[in-house]
């Protein structure tokens, strides 16, 4: 089947994870998971459920003990460093709940910081970054520094620099976990639109109201996946269903 | 970009943004910046001072040696136990010229009288100055320059003119000779006929004022034992003349002799310059350590603090050796800067020194090279420890809020 459909945006085979210790901790016990083209679903779960765990493991910034990812389609196990590095600035995005804005850097160059590492030009990145920001709704924000944003601006700056290298997939780790409900909403609504206009995006929460607003919820308890509203019997027909959504708009 | 081919291209940083990127932190910091990096400028600047001050007073000092010349020597009474009657025989010049290989000869006499500004000014203010009965072929002999007028000759030394030494005509206010200016000397009016710029190998002379025997005899009765003798005699004969001198000036009482070398006084000035040198350079090593030093220390606190920065750029794409790159840039930029302005500064310290002592300004490039070199180096060793750590930081570890 894996022939005749195009490459998941991501998977996840058999992931273990142990880090050790006495006793050694099982951070993740076999997960299986594959996430298509297209999709937005959240990892929920509460603290220590292994749910940070299974965000490293899928950005490639920690390796499983056991198991294969596949990004994109390529298989990660073999790959060293430098080339995983690689797959992280063309084919993942981060956003992260402390947002991570470099001080000293206005938004646009903040934004550019995403085609850094791939050796685009600085032109190219601050055309690129200029675009993305407006897209989030900052085009009158370009040279502001990050002092001077509120803490819902900081994120669509995030947002913009996760989206700017047009990745695979992109993982935002609690991204509404240090904003106030309204700030809040609006980086949902943010999510759900470039959803809407084709990134694939996994949402890590502990909050379930945030979970519940999205199309798949996907719970970690223990390092294991607890429920999966959509399993994979169905996948074909969320594919289905968002193939007719891209149809519509 | 995600690849349109199904290939994932290597991370790479453009040159330019590798500089960039390694100067984010010290633009957003420049206090610390500045601070950081005047530890390596106070090391830098040590020593192109050090190694620029010494050159340029080298550069002096051979400059007057090397016109001055090595080979003048001077006879004068002295020395010995016998105590003496503190004279040489009146003979000595005449002694001196038949030894083969001296050149030139000339002898001062110092008079028992005194040189006064004018006859209202009390005998015993004498102002340190002395008056001298002097060869004609003295100013010759010494290499001596005429500032202002004339020096002696045959026809004025037998006349009541005189020839100021710098330091007399000072003291005694006379800047020129124009006017027909006149000083009392022992009781009797004496036209300035010439004012004499400093004799470096005779400063002594500069506090003298200068007739001619003739006139001194006449007017004075005088003896004329030299009080001291100045010759030259070829560089290669030197040692034979000097090992002969005493015997020749007082066969009796050799002992009363006294020979020396003026030059060898700033030959010594000049070894005794090296000796300092090298002291300073040490302080300045030690200076330069405690920068580098300092370096590592503020790199190592960047590292700490930008935890979050480094996990980042990790998830953003950057290889270890990106993140190496980056810090080691940061230090090299930190000691580079503080190199620069220590070259600056030393440099800038010679040249300011250098020109209020009228030396000539040498600021040696191995110097200031060495220095900038020394200061590149500093930056690489100071920041590979922490750039290593930064590097070796897990990408999860860095992401960790603190």
């Amino acid at each position: 089947m894996s022939a005749v459909l195009p490459a998941s945006a991501l998977e996840l085979r058999g992931i273990v994870k142990k880090y050790p210790g006495t006793p050694p901790v099982h951070a993740l016990a076999g997960v299986d998971l594959r996430i298509e083209d297209g999709e937005l679903a959240a990892i929920v779960g509460p603290s220590g459920s292994g749910k940070s765990t299974m965000l490293h493991v899928m950005g490639t910034l920690d390796r499983p003990t056991e198991g294969t990812v596949l990004v994109d389609g390529r298989d990660l196990s073999r790959m060293g460093d430098r080339r995983l590095s690689a797959v992280r600035s063309q084919l993942i995005g981060f956003v992260f709940q402390q947002f991570f804005l470099i001080d000293g850097m206005s938004a646009l160059d903040n934004v550019g910081n995403g085609l850094l590492y791939s050796g685009t030009k600085p032109r190219e990145r601050r055309q690129h970054a200029a675009q993305a920001l407006i897209r989030v709704g900052l085009g009158q924000r370009l040279s502001h520094f990050p002092n001077q944003l509120s803490g819902g601006e900081r994120q669509r700056v995030a947002i913009a620099r996760a989206v700017v290298h047009r990745p695979a997939i992109v993982l935002a780790d609690e991204p509404t976990g240090n904003l106030d409900s309204r700030s809040s909403e609006s980086i949902m609504e943010l999510i759900h639109e470039l959803n809407d206009e084709g990134t694939t995006i996994v949402v890590i929460t502990h909050d379930h109201d945030v979970a519940d607003g999205l199309p798949r919820q996907i719970s970690v308890r223990d390092g294991r996946i607890e429920h999966d509203s959509l399993p994979p019997l169905s996948r074909s027909a969320s594919l289905a269903e968002s193939s007719h959504r891209g149809a519509v708009k | 970009m995600r690849p349109t081919d199904g290939r994932v291209q290597k991370s790479r940083l453009r040159i330019g943004d590798a500089f960039g990127v390694g100067s984010t932190g010290l633009r957003t910091r420049k206090m610390r910046t500045a601070l950081s990096a005047l530890g390596v400028t106070i090391g830098i600047a040590a020593m192109v001072g050090v190694l620029g001050l010494s050159e340029s007073s080298r550069a002096d000092l051979s400059n007057k040696i090397e016109a001055l010349g090595t080979n003048l020597l001077t006879v004068s009474p002295g020395g010995g136990f016998g105590g003496g009657d503190g004279v040489l025989p009146e003979e000595a010049v005449a002694k001196i010229r038949r030894i083969g290989p001296v050149d030139e000869v000339a002898d001062v006499v110092e008079l028992d009288v005194s040189v006064l500004r004018n006859d209202y000014v009390n005998e015993n203010r004498t102002g340190g100055l002395t008056v001298v009965a002097t060869d004609l072929g003295l100013l010759g002999t010494l290499n001596g320059e005429v500032a202002e007028g004339v020096w002696l000759n045959s026809a004025s030394a037998s006349y009541t003119n005189v020839v100021l030494g710098s330091e007399s005509a000072n003291r005694l206010g006379i800047e020129s000779v124009d006017a027909g200016m006149q000083v009392f000397i022992g009781g009797e009016w004496f036209t300035v006929v010439g004012i004499l710029d400093p004799f470096p190998l005779a400063a002594d002379l500069d506090r003298s004022v200068l007739i001619g025997m003739d006139v001194a005899t006449a007017l004075f009765d005088t003896e004329l034992n030299p009080s001291i003798v100045y010759l030259r005699t070829p560089s290669e004969s030197l040692d034979a003349v000097r090992g002969v001198l005493a015997a020749t000036v007082d066969p009796a009482e050799p002992d009363e002799v006294s020979v020396s070398r003026p030059s060898d006084v700033l030959e010594a000035e000049e070894a005794a310059d090296s000796a300092f040198t090298s002291l300073f350079l040490g302080l300045g090593a030690v200076a330069l350590l405690v920068g580098g030093i300092g370096i590592a220390n503020v790199m190592v606190i960047a590292v700490i603090e930008r935890r979050n920065e480094i996990g980042l750029r990790r998830a953003l794409g950057a290889t270890r050796a990106h993140i190496r790159r980056q810090f080691l840039t940061e230090a090299l930029l930190l000691s580079t800067l503080g190199g620069l302005a220590g070259v600056g500064l030393g440099a800038t310290v010679t040249a300011v020194y250098a020109s209020t002592q009228d030396w000539e300004v040498v600021i040696p490039p191995e110097a200031a090279l060495g220095g900038f070199g020394a200061a590149v180096a500093i930056g690489v060793i100071a920041g590979l420890y922490p750039a290593m750590r930064a590097a070796r930081l897990a990408p999860t570890e860095a992401l960790r809020s603190a």
